[in-house]
């Protein structure tokens, strides 16, 4: 079973105790809880774990084409994307097609190197749980929420638009 | 000039908030190099060779009156006393202090300015042709289109960490000036068969390392579906893009290893979820921002064009000459485009002084609408003068030494700052130019040689776009020495090619007599002054050009072995 992690854990714009157990594939079940699979020990042993009465979230990695899973995954209650490195973006578009194209509600959750200067993009792309790296300060990562007020396009969050602010402008002003 | 709503405004100022506190923490020691190194690149700013380099965006390169001033404040205050044009229409300052980069966005901030992905792995400065909106062969002016796709593409959440720098060029006319088929993305704006407004977009060029000239992907899109097309190729390259290494995460090396049709395929159906989404534009979006750029009112023909100007040229050989090569043709009768050379002799390519930024600005404002383009060629144009005005200009650009008459001639070559200024840099490039400019200075024998783009780069990442010159020059690093590879027929137009490699690289010391040996064989071969070099060596090839070069017991150089 790996360590708990120690970074914070951030959920809906909200420092919370990090309920959720980072399983590796080898790592025997606990009796109960909250645990996070790879998707490849999800697929091996699905039977197991539906019957486990665990809630169970699972870990893509970051090269998998999400719109293929979302029969497969949709009824799960967390899916974890991956920041290998701060500087890969591909789990931005992951969380987006999740969200936007898959209509995936529950919480999808970044690990690895997650950090205070790229939340408000992560979480305009659907994220909406952050597992901090372990030098992260959490309560200053929250700031970095509204380092923005204003969007230009459209995402995930369903945030007005620049654009479609001045399409209301307009229309008012006819 | 588009003018920032309050919108667009406030995104700015948040910016430069947001920015002053990663300073701030970077400095404090809470934040490593290597994490502030990526936010301050999204910010254009770079820790150079002798000092921080600072990357001023310039949309499309078009800028007011206002905001030459505030460069020329810049490089005042902050520089030391000049700031450079770069290949893509940005402006650059090569000895900010880190501690005020952010008193310096915040001057930006107020003339509508900003460093914004000006660097890292993020969508770039949007560039366009320099002579939008006054060019006689053009369509229409592409730069609304252009803002539009500024703004999505600014702090766009999801590709603000994509394998590796992108970058997106509009042309809208019949001559391609610029360069949209060695852009990661080339958009043209064109009517289809029907007469409807739409875009043919090309994906896949590129300079650097492995230059590769662009695919059409579409031969024609709607007007409004081209952020839903842009989002699609995007998540396409953000998807698949290489990461594992360095020199092949560009998005040109997916679409050749896919091939251009499997590539296609792949946005093509990424494109079929998002056409219909909110991404699809209303025609409102584009008015929307059309409206907010200025309109010029014109003179009449008959006063803008008093004959002033044809009796000057009959009494002035000087500024006859500079004529000929400084103005191109205006749609507006009455009216051209004046250039403002960069490349005067014992200047770098593309510098400009905090006193000639003023100036310049002055008579963007007395003569040219308050406007002012930089070209990707490193100059600077003055694209609306009425005829009667022009002499008045020349004069005042003369006194500047910014009347050069060489636009498009062989010392209006561009360079990068090489050695001299850049980490990367395996030669210089600035002090190159200096010596072809000494070989050549005589003006009578350059027009006689004619259109001719020497473009040079101080190591394979190609800031320099030499694998695009008629002649090309890359600096190489040969056992510590500067070396110089030639390439010869390279063209960024429409007939976008990659040079070719002459054979073995050149020692510093020859560099600029091999540029001389070159010429030589182009007067002696070209049919009459009509043809022009690039035509010739289309049509004798490299065989001439290389015997000259080499002679005839051309040693096999181990680089050539190596290529
Ligand atoms: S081409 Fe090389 S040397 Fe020149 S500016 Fe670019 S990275 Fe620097």
């Amino acid at each position: 079973m790996s360590a708990p992690d120690a970074g914070g854990v951030i959920l809906d714009r909200r420092i919370v105790a990090n309920e959720w157990l980072n399983l590796a594939d080898d790592a025997t079940l606990p009796a109960a809880g909250k645990v996070i699979v790879s998707l490849k020990r999800f697929r091996a042993e699905r039977a197991g774990l539906d019957a486990s009465g665990l809630a169970v979230g699972v870990r893509i990695p970051n090269t998998e084409d999400v719109s293929a899973l979302t029969l497969e995954l949709s009824s799960q209650p967390l899916l974890a994307v991956e920041i290998p490195k701060f500087a890969d973006g591909r789990a931005y578009s992951q969380a987006r097609v999740l969200r936007e194209r898959c209509a995936y509600r529950g919480e999808i959750r970044a690990q690895g190197e997650v950090l205070r200067d790229q939340l408000l993009h992560m979480s305009r792309c659907g994220i909406n749980a952050f597992e901090l790296r372990a030098d992260q300060d959490a309560q200053d990562c929250l700031r970095a929420f509204s380092d923005h007020s204003l969007v230009y396009q459209q995402a995930a969050d369903g945030a007005e638009t620049v654009w479609q602010m001045r399409r209301r402008q307009a229309a008012a002003a006819r | 000039m588009y003018r920032y709503d309050e919108l667009d405004q406030r995104l700015v100022g948040e910016r430069v908030a947001q920015f002053r506190d990663q300073t701030r923490r970077f400095l404090a020691g809470q934040l490593s190099e290597d994490e502030f190194r990526s936010l301050r690149l999204r910010n254009g700013l770079y820790l150079q060779r002798f000092a921080p380099m600072l990357r001023v965006a310039v949309p499309y390169g078009l800028l007011s009156a206002p905001q030459l001033r505030m460069l020329g404040h810049i490089a005042r205050t902050y520089d030391k006393g000049y700031g450079h044009v770069t290949t893509r229409q940005n402006i650059q300052f090569n000895w900010p202090k880190l501690e005020q980069v952010p008193d310096i966005l915040a001057d930006l901030a107020t003339v509508q300015m900003h460093a914004i992905q000006t660097s890292g792995n993020c969508i770039r400065n949007i560039t366009a042709d320099h002579l939008a909106g006054v060019a006689a062969d053009e369509l229409l002016d592409p730069r609304p289109y252009c803002e539009l796709t500024r703004q999505w593409a600014t702090f766009h959440p999801e590709f603000n960490w994509l394998p590796r720098k992108f970058k997106i060029a509009f042309s809208s006319s019949t001559l391609d000036r610029s360069a949209t088929k060695v852009h990661d993305i080339g958009v043209h704006l064109v009517r289809n068969a029907a007469g409807e407004l739409g875009y043919t977009i090309y994906v896949g060029g590129g300079l650097g390392r492995m230059p590769m000239i662009a695919h059409q992907v579409r031969a024609f899109l709607p007007e409004l579906d081209l952020i839903s097309y842009l989002e699609a190729i995007l998540r396409v390259y953000n998807r698949h893009g290489r990461r594992d290494n360095i020199h092949r995460a560009r998005v040109k090396v997916l679409v050749k290893s896919l091939g251009a049709a499997k590539f296609t395929e792949q946005v093509e159906a990424e494109w079929a979820q998002l056409k219909d989404s909110d991404l699809r534009l209303q025609p409102q979006d584009i008015e929307n921002i059309r409206a907010r750029f200025d309109r010029h009112s014109y003179l009449e023909a008959a006063a803008a064009d008093d004959g002033s100007y044809v009796a000057h040229l009959a009494a002035d050989a000087r500024f006859a000459a500079w004529a000929k090569r400084n103005l191109r043709v205006h749609r507006q009768p009455g009216y051209a485009a004046v250039f403002v050379s960069l490349k005067a002799s014992g200047i770098a390519p593309g510098d400009v002084t905090h006193q000639q930024f003023d100036a310049v600005a002055d008579l963007a404002e007395r003569y040219s609408f308050g406007e002012v383009r930089a070209t990707h060629d490193q100059n600077l144009v003055l694209a609306e003068v009425a005829k009667k005005d022009i002499y008045a200009v020349w004069r005042r650009l003369s006194e500047l030494n910014l009347a050069t008459p060489n636009i498009g001639l062989l010392t209006d070559l561009i360079c990068c700052p090489g050695l001299d200024f850049c980490s990367l840099a395996n030669a210089g490039s600035i002090g190159v130019a200096q010596d072809i400019f000494d070989r050549f200075e005589d003006l009578d024998y350059q027009h006689d040689i004619g259109e001719l783009k020497i473009k040079m780069s101080g190591c394979m990442n190609g800031c320099g776009h030499h694998s695009v010159g008629h002649i090309g020059i890359l600096g190489v690093d040969k056992h510590g020495e500067e070396w110089y590879q030639v390439t010869l027929g390279g063209s960024a137009e429409n007939d976008a090619t990659l040079g070719d490699r002459t054979g073995p690289s050149i020692a510093r010391a020859d560099i600029a007599g091999a540029v001389e040996k070159l010429i030589e064989v182009y007067l002696e071969q070209r049919e009459d002054a009509d043809e022009s070099f690039l035509a010739t060596y289309r049509r004798v090839g490299m065989a001439p050009f290389k015997q000259r070069l080499y002679g005839g017991a051309e040693a096999l150089a181990e680089d050539e072995a190596a290529a």
